[in-house]
């Protein structure tokens, strides 16, 4: 065995990449509960993979047979169902456990100095999972799938001078057809998983380089012993790797009792909507893209100009992008931070959540209100962060980690 | 932290009152999946009643018979009324097609019809039950019938021997909006009404099954997934403490 190991190693850092990566790479010792979504989200990325393959070899893109196909999965493949189900919940589970590791970001700095690219790596990962997630949604081929994906392409067309043509270009014809189903086909099971795990790789190469961060913000590597060793750092392999299995199980308890018990989750995990094959002359009496979507496209709505909503959905996510700038507070974890930031957050997540809900729903006069001052406070925690960061009354930060 | 999540929902809550849905009331549908009986009572008005417009086109007959305890001799004799080309009675194996083509359909009733073997996940089985049971007689739709759940529905009133004739009383808001007050049976059909609403629960508890053939085998096997994951859970905690306990 050793003599195998040596003659890999070699030919290839075998040992080097698993002493760096997990054996000797060393990680606070205070990670709390937030701390495991992360190593979730590459679970559910590995469940979407290995369950997509699967469904991939039954389920035909075409407009004359997807919906067929995915009922033949769920009746005649030996449990394709199984497969069908874990695909389906794996998609709400990713965004599930992937606002969780942002919040988790927000909540501890984990943006700030030294760590702005893997924030960065970390959006371009959550902008790839939207792009997969909703080119995913067409492929059943149902009522919602064709609506959703015709208003959310349509979005396109206000840009002013390409719209139309930009539009014409995503589809590849003058509505949601057969060749839109085939190209997204494409694009989900090939193009962007491909970049999605790339950026993952990234994400983490990245993380593993200047090391994680931790609920009280101390930089670990600066109080080394005499080995060069963080005093507060332990090897993430065998001490976070057993601690994770304990989180994967905890958490595949949640994901099997969705897929078992109720994978439609009420209507928000597989829309009622959807068991209706696409019918392009029927236009469904309420279109509601999945709920992880819903918080974006509040805002759209919440403007009364299209190409203004627009710009204001799209700015919603490109802000997240520039906010280790936005940041300027020393200062990285909440427990130190001035109660400003306490209560900017709160607003910030409260207004996440409400028009997370709002967007689900028809709009009425009032929650169309409600949905603008949602928007104001989404955005207003930028400003107010741009503006307290600075001179923030921040508390005094330990020199180690606190328990 | 906690008071910050707590905060945090209490926020929230109010909004979800405004949730709720407009519409008419639905009766609600007593539905046992496990109940093969009612399957098989349900499959039987199914096949009689609706599969001659209606297609079930994801569904075969012996995946009935697997489930709902009937052998292919009893499908055959019961079940299955279609022929193919040949004139050779339908194969078990085969799904639940139909005769009448998509164009002849829609010259018919003005519509396509829809396929029903997904039915019961978009409508639901309480809209179903009420549906199938509110048609009222209507001298101005081409059919005779219309109906409170969906109204000016192309589709007859199909279960009107059984159920009887119903008449509305109607009532016109100021919007000039019809709404259904109440119905009354005025012309009895061959069924009481109790008969009937369990002919329709039958019928719908089919639908439902046929919705999600593997409804019953799921949750068996995620009983023994959570109990597995249980036990896993123990030793992987176990694992943890024992790793961890020279952490300070």
């Amino acid at each position: 065995m050793e003599k195998l190991l040596n003659w890999v190693d070699d030919r290839f850092p075998l040992s080097v990449l698993w002493n760096d990566h997990m054996a000797k790479y060393y990680a606070p010792k205070n990670f709390n509960f937030w701390y495991f979504f992360g190593s979730l989200a590459l679970l559910v990325l590995v469940i979407q993979i290995v369950s997509g393959i699967f469904l991939t070899m039954h389920y035909k893109p075409d407009g004359a047979l997807a919906f067929a196909s995915v009922e033949y999965i769920m009746r005649d493949v030996p449990y394709g169902w199984l497969i069908r189900y874990m695909h389906s919940t794996g998609a709400s589970a990713f965004f599930i456990v992937v606002y969780l590791h942002m919040f988790r970001g927000l909540m501890y700095g984990s943006y700030k100095q030294p760590r702005e690219l893997i924030w960065l790596f970390g959006m371009l990962i959550y902008l790839a999972l939207m792009a997969e997630a909703f080119m995913g949604y067409l492929l059943p081929w149902g009522q919602m799938s064709f609506w959703g994906a015709q208003v959310i392409i349509s979005l396109f067309g206000a840009i002013p001078w390409i719209g139309d043509a930009l539009t014409l270009w995503i589809r590849g014809d003058y509505v949601i057809s057969d060749a839109t189903l085939n190209r997204f086909f494409a694009l989900h099971v090939i193009a962007l998983p491909f970049v999605l795990v790339g950026l993952v790789v990234a994400h983490l190469i990245a993380l593993h380089e200047v090391g994680s961060n931790n609920p009280d913000g101390v930089e670990i590597k600066k109080n080394k012993d005499e080995n060069g060793i963080p005093k507060d750092g332990i090897p993430f392999h065998p001490y976070y790797s057993v601690k994770d299995i304990v989180g994967v199980v905890v958490f595949l308890m949640f994901f099997v009792s969705v897929m078992f018990f109720a994978p439609e989750m009420g209507g928000y995990f597989l829309e009622h909507a959807n068991f209706v094959p696409a019918d392009p002359l029927k236009t469904p009496e309420h279109i509601a893209p999945v709920w992880y979507f819903t918080p974006f496209y509040a805002i759209l709505r919440a403007v009364p100009d299209k190409l203004l909503g627009v710009i204001a959905m799209f700015a919603s996510i490109a802000v997240l992008f520039v906010l280790p700038w936005i940041d300027r507070c020393k200062v990285k974890s909440i427990r130190y931070r001035a109660t400003i930031y306490k209560v900017n957050l709160a607003a910030f997540v409260v207004s996440f959540l409400v028009l997370g809900y709002l967007g689900m729903l028809p709009t009425t006069p009032g929650r169309t209100l409600v949905a603008q001052i949602g928007s104001i406070v989404y955005f207003g925690f930028f400003v107010v962060l741009w503006y307290t960061s600075k001179n923030e009354n921040t508390k005094p930060v330990p020199e180690r980690v606190t328990k | 932290m906690r008071k910050l999540i707590t905060a945090l929902l209490l926020a929230v809550a109010p909004s979800l009152v405004l949730a709720g849905g407009a519409g008419i009331q639905l009766d609600k549908a007593n539905i046992d999946v496990a109940n093969k009986e009612a399957i098989q009572r349900g499959a039987k008005t199914f096949v009689n009643y609706c599969l001659s417009c209606h297609s079930a086109a994801y569904m075969r007959y012996n995946r009935l018979g697997a489930d709902a305890d009937m052998t292919d001799q009893q499908l055959k004799d019961n079940l299955i009324f279609t022929r193919n080309k040949k004139g050779e009675q339908t194969k078990v194996g085969e799904l639940m097609k139909i005769a009448m083509s998509e164009d002849y359909a829609k010259e018919a009733f003005g519509t396509k019809i829809p396929d029903l073997t997904v039915i019961a996940r978009s409508r639901g089985a309480d809209w179903l039950y009420t549906y199938l049971r509110t048609f009222y007689a209507d001298a101005g739709r081409p059919t005779g019938h219309n109906n409170k759940a969906f109204p000016d529905v192309g589709m007859p009133n199909v279960l009107w021997e059984m159920q009887g004739v119903q008449e509305a009383e109607i009532r016109v808001d100021d919007k000039g909006t019809k709404h259904v007050e109440s119905l009354k049976i005025t012309k009895p059909g061959t069924h009481s009404v109790a008969e009937f609403d369990q002919v329709v629960n039958d019928l719908v508890t089919y639908l439902v099954y046929m919705g999600e053939p593997m409804q019953l085998q799921r949750q068996s096997i995620g009983f023994w997934t959570l109990v597995f994951l249980l036990i896993f859970f123990v030793v992987a905690y176990m694992l943890k403490k024992e790793y961890w306990k020279d952490v300070h």
